[in-house]
């Protein structure tokens, strides 16, 4: 039944290298031959400035401390491993107070101030939606780092993508068949009553109805609230699957009240990680969660399958087999999201490269060059997985997880295939002048 | 006469500035005077009227959303959404004036505190048209008045300094008004304004009104020019940042608004590339400045240099 | 779940919440009444008192009573020593001038919320509760044999929340009898009604307000120990509790000790049985916007008398 990573052929990858996707792969290992990418460095020896817009305070201040820990250690590989084009990378971070206007701020600090190359790293969707108009205005290429479907969605501009992390809605639309034909028919949800909580409503309640299943509850919960019981009874009795996703400070209390309420009694549970990332899965209060599943963006334990690439991944940024810090096991990581740095920033070593990247002069040229992307093999640039990148709606699609709670750790339990992911395009930004 | 120089000065300062400042400090400055203006008018209720309130946020998102929602939903121009965006202000801070202004104090406070809140949760409520905290763009294309684009850094800059120039020079002028004089006569000692045979009532109203409008003139402003929408701008920390700048500018100055906006950017722009503690630099900064300036920046060149400063 | 024990659920939810607010609410009532400064920072030191006590109980080994109880004491002891620095640095050069305190005490928040963040982190970390079971709730209804107890399906709590309760109860006593029955309470109303006519009877009145201060800042603290193993500490959860805490104090009546509980019973229990009838969100507005019409046609408050 269960369908492992279809990536684990290389045969058939490497035949389907194309174009620039390609340039990854040749990075690899065109970096073990010192010299190959000579012609670019003998122009400048500057460093490549990447400004990192990064969530050190304010609500995001959990994940931007690891987006930066990965961030540090996706950069240092790529020096080590000799630089973009032969330069080395310099990264300008600034913080931008996890709010929208700081970080539009920033962006335009990074574009006139600090003359970066690129900005890059935003993971909160208001702050990637209130700096991307000004990304667009500077004409400065905005990786980000998100998981929103606002990219995808065709509401921002040719100078945003986001080509190292999947969004809301493919990975929402992929758990709708898993949940229907492992879990249960009938599904209430549980979900912030904002954006992103609407996204999860909105493509999961569409998906899960085409395989069959029902949703019977809608129950979205302000996010300023810190206590949540009072809403539980909402959730009605026949109730085979509890999905549940929250963000911010009280998630740790939301789960804990969540199996208070329902004692030896409860439903099957399926929750985005997001409920409980930088979380310890064995915080007291947590034993409930034992046999229910999750949705990782990349699994926080060690699987029995684990690839080298993620070993080399969880090294290089000091992650232990438990997704904790090595240094300090109870400093857990927020390993479903943070992979999408070190991936972006690889993407962004391919575009530079594949673009002969010189300078701001060839923005436009590197955007091109990224665009042209598409198969993106696992590998060390992409331990998370295999991807394809769409090029119009500058969009990455990948593999999702499932991983279902065994004695305290996540095992994984399902992937799903890229194609799993997919919906019809809702943009095309090539089509818009640079 | 003086005062005529000094406002004449800073505006042509703000104006020449464009010409010589690096690009960054350019775009900085356009969005420090748009957000001036919301000062200014925290400042007309605050700063001369004496109320101290805890939800202009609400107004600048009024103004915010008044202009951004027909935008976005019903393809309404720049121009006459500019205009709902003040007329939802101006009806905004009238209701929640005509209640509000029944407490005085620190209940004044908490009832702004508390429409504001409840403005807040009703714009996520309404997430299907708002995106709630997500917000949305205001497109590039949309931004556009008789073929100017407001996107460039050169018709953003001068957009947004008439804009504040309008709120400057019309507080300005409203402060030598009977009216304006009779708002501070009201901070001074509410009692004898009203035993002197002033409405006193009418005049808060139509100060909480007229405060509200040139906040909400801030919002629709910020949203248009620098392209986006979101429900940030009306949560509390919004609505405490206008008190902040008036007060480290100076309450009750004409410049102090602009001088708190810019110095509060600053603050924070500096310390956050120097250390990523800038929040310590930035609250000790304002503690010291508390202790130091206590009537605010201008306030204190005021007692200090010149003392006609308006 | 049925209307009925969805009701009471709802109920018990509230009372926590009440209990919760009034604790928080206290101390800032004695600091906001008694000084008449409103101190931003006051939730940072809610803050503080759940960081120390996380402190508190990691370093401790042994049964996770052990390390909460050593909390309740250290916690309050460090956050009353840090608001007396505070008192004597800042609160005291400022004359407790009210806008001056506003801005210092913005200041403060961010001064302390960054030294939170570098020192503790960002994340939320719980502390464990020193017991916790979960209790089912029996129910009367109407089954086929007449009327019977049922168990119905999530109607439950947990022996801590209970235990909150039953502690802010006894700290909200304690602090009436300190303020009623003794002579320090005695001089803390002799100063909130009249400080120049308090000075004038020799009483050192700069004084209590540095103990009062202290005072407020340690009840805030002993309420976020109590509070902790419910809610994670966090370096940001201070400013709930704050708002929280201002709008019961004002609702309640400035200074009215009785008021403030009654208020924070209201705002709390309404919270609970609104959310019963509408969905989240739009509960969570009528409940704001009810405590802004409450002021607005009271705006003295419940309890507080209208000034002439």
């Amino acid at each position: 039944m269960r369908r492992q990573d279809s990536s684990a052929n290389p045969v058939t990858r490497r035949r389907l290298l194309k174009t620039l996707g390609a340039g990854t792969g040749a990075i690899v290992a065109g970096s073990t031959i010192p010299g190959l990418f000579r012609y670019a460095q003998a122009q400048s020896s500057e460093p490549i400035k990447i400004g990192f817009q990064v969530h050190r305070t304010g609500i995001g201040a959990a994940y931007g401390r690891w987006y930066d820990r990965t961030t540090q250690a996706a950069v240092k590989r790529i020096n080590d491993a000799g630089g973009i084009n032969g330069r080395p990378v310099e990264i300008i971070a600034e913080d931008d107070g996890t709010d929208p206007k700081r970080g539009a701020e920033v962006v335009e600090k990074f574009a006139t101030q600090s003359n970066c190359d690129v900005a890059f790293g935003t993971l909160f969707s208001h702050v990637v939606i209130g700096s991307a108009p000004r990304a667009g205005e500077l004409k400065i290429p905005y990786f980000v780092v998100s998981e929103g479907h606002h990219v995808a969605s065709g509401m921002l501009n040719r100078y945003t993508l986001q080509p190292g992390i999947t969004d809301v809605k493919s990975q929402v639309e992929a758990m709708g068949p898993f949940v229907a034909a492992n879990l249960g028919k009938k599904v209430a949800m549980i979900f912030p009553d904002f954006a992103f909580g609407h996204d999860h409503r909105d493509y999961f309640t569409a998906a899960f109805e085409k395989s069959g299943g029902q949703v019977n509850a809608h129950i979205a919960i302000p996010p300023t609230e810190t206590s949540f019981t009072k809403y539980f009874p909402k959730i009605p009795q026949d109730t085979e699957v509890l999905y549940h996703v929250m963000v911010g400070p009280a998630v740790l209390t939301f789960v804990k009240e969540l199996g208070e309420f329902f004692g030896s009694s409860r439903p099957e549970l399926f929750g985005f990680i997001d409920s409980l990332e930088a979380v310890d899965i064995s915080s007291p209060g947590l034993e409930f969660l034992e046999g229910t599943y999750f949705w990782e963006g990349n699994p926080r334990y060690a699987q029995d399958n684990q690839t080298s690439h993620d070993m080399n991944y969880r090294q290089a940024v000091g992650v232990d087999a438990n997704g904790a810090s090595v240094s300090d096991a109870k400093d857990v990581s927020t390993y479903a999201h943070m992979f999408g740095c070190w991936e972006t920033l690889n993407i962004i070593k391919a575009g530079m490269e594949a673009a002969g990247y010189q300078g701001p002069q060839d923005r436009a040229k590197l955007i091109e060059a990224v665009e042209a992307m598409t198969e993106l093999p696992l590998s060390d640039d992409h331990p998370q997985g295999a991807k394809i990148f769409n090029g119009k709606t500058h969009q990455v699609f990948g593999h999702q997880y499932i991983t279902r709670v065994t004695e305290g750790k996540l095992v994984l339990a399902h992937t799903t295939s890229i194609e799993d992911t997919f919906y019809p395009d809702e943009a095309d930004y090539t089509s818009q002048p640079f | 006469m003086k005062q005529h120089n000094l406002h004449g000065s800073v505006l042509a300062v703000l104006f020449l500035a464009f010409f010589v400042m690096p690009e960054y400090h350019d775009g900085v400055f356009a969005r420090i005077m748009v957000l001036a203006v919301y000062a200014v008018g925290y400042n007309l209720l605050f700063g001369y009227t004496g109320l101290l309130s805890l939800g202009h946020a609400l107004f600048f998102a009024t103004g915010m959303y008044g202009l951004a929602l027909p935008m976005q939903h019903l393809d309404m121009g720049p121009v006459p959404a500019f205009l709902t965006g003040l007329a939802a202000a101006a009806m905004m801070s009238l209701a929640v004036g005509f209640l509000a202004l029944r407490t005085t104090g620190v209940a004044f406070m908490i009832v702004t505190l508390m429409f504001a809140q409840a403005g807040f949760l009703t714009i996520l409520y309404f997430g299907e048209y708002t995106r709630g905290d997500e917000g949305f763009v205001i497109q590039q294309a949309d931004r556009m008045i008789a073929g100017l684009d407001f996107s460039d850094p050169t018709t953003r800059y001068f957009a947004a300094f008439c804009i504040f120039a309008a709120a400057f020079l019309f507080i300005a002028w409203l402060m030598r008004t009977s009216f304006g004089k009779c708002l501070v006569a009201i901070r001074e000692n509410e009692d004898r304004a009203r035993m002197l045979g002033y409405d006193v009532q009418l005049h808060k109203l139509l100060s909480i009104t007229l405060s509200g409008v040139i906040s909400g003139a801030s919002g629709a402003a910020y949203a248009f020019l620098f392209g986006y929408a979101g429900a940030t701008f009306a949560s509390v920390q919004y609505s405490i940042l206008p008190l902040l700048w008036v007060l480290l500018g100076g309450a009750g100055t004409t410049i102090g608004p602009l001088i708190g906006t810019a110095f509060a950017f600053y603050l924070v722009d500096f310390s956050s590339e120097i250390t990523d503690a800038h929040l310590l630099v930035v609250g000790a900064a304002i503690v010291l400045l508390t202790l130091f300036a206590p009537q605010g920046l201008a306030g204190e060149l005021r007692r200090r240099l010149f003392a006609w400063l308006p | 779940m049925d209307f009925g024990p969805h009701l009471f659920l709802a109920c018990l939810e509230g009372a926590i919440t009440a209990a919760v607010i009034s604790l928080t609410a206290v101390g800032l009532s004695l600091v906001f009444g008694i000084m008449r400064v409103v101190n931003v920072a006051h939730g940072e030191f809610f803050m503080l008192g759940a960081i120390v006590a996380w402190w508190t109980a990691t370093s401790l080994a042994g049964h996770p009573a052990f390390g909460f109880s050593a909390a309740l004491v250290t916690a309050p002891l460090v956050v009353g020593l840090i608001a007396i620095i505070i008192n004597r640095l800042i609160l005291v050069r400022l004359n407790y001038d009210p806008e001056r305190t506003i801005v210092a005490t913005i200041g403060l928040l961010y001064v302390i919320q960054q030294t939170a963040l570098m020192t503790f982190g960002p994340d939320a970390r719980p502390v464990e509760p020193p017991f916790n079971t979960r209790i089912a709730i029996p129910w009367i209804g109407f089954g086929d044999s007449g009327f019977e107890l049922i168990w119905p399906w999530g109607l439950a709590t947990t022996t801590y929340k209970l235990a909150v309760i039953a502690a802010a109860i006894l700290i909200v006593a304690t602090v009436w009898l300190v303020i009623s029955r003794t002579r320090f309470g005695l001089i803390m109303r002799a100063t909130q009604q009249d400080g120049e006519m308090a000075t004038s009877f020799g009483i050192p009145v700069r004084r209590v307000y540095a103990i009062v201060f202290a005072f407020g800042a340690a009840l805030a603290a002993l309420g976020a120990v109590l509070i902790v193993p419910v809610q994670q500490a966090h370096y940001l959860m201070g400013g709930d509790p704050l708002l929280l805490s201002f709008i019961v104090v004002i609702i309640g009546g400035l200074g009215s000790l009785p008021g403030t509980i009654i208020a924070a019973v209201i705002i709390g229990m309404s919270d609970g049985i609104i959310s019963v009838f509408f969905s989240p969100t739009l509960a969570k507005i009528l409940a704001t916007l009810l405590v802004a019409l409450v002021l607005v046609f009271r705006p003295q408050g419940l309890l507080g008398r209208r000034r002439a």
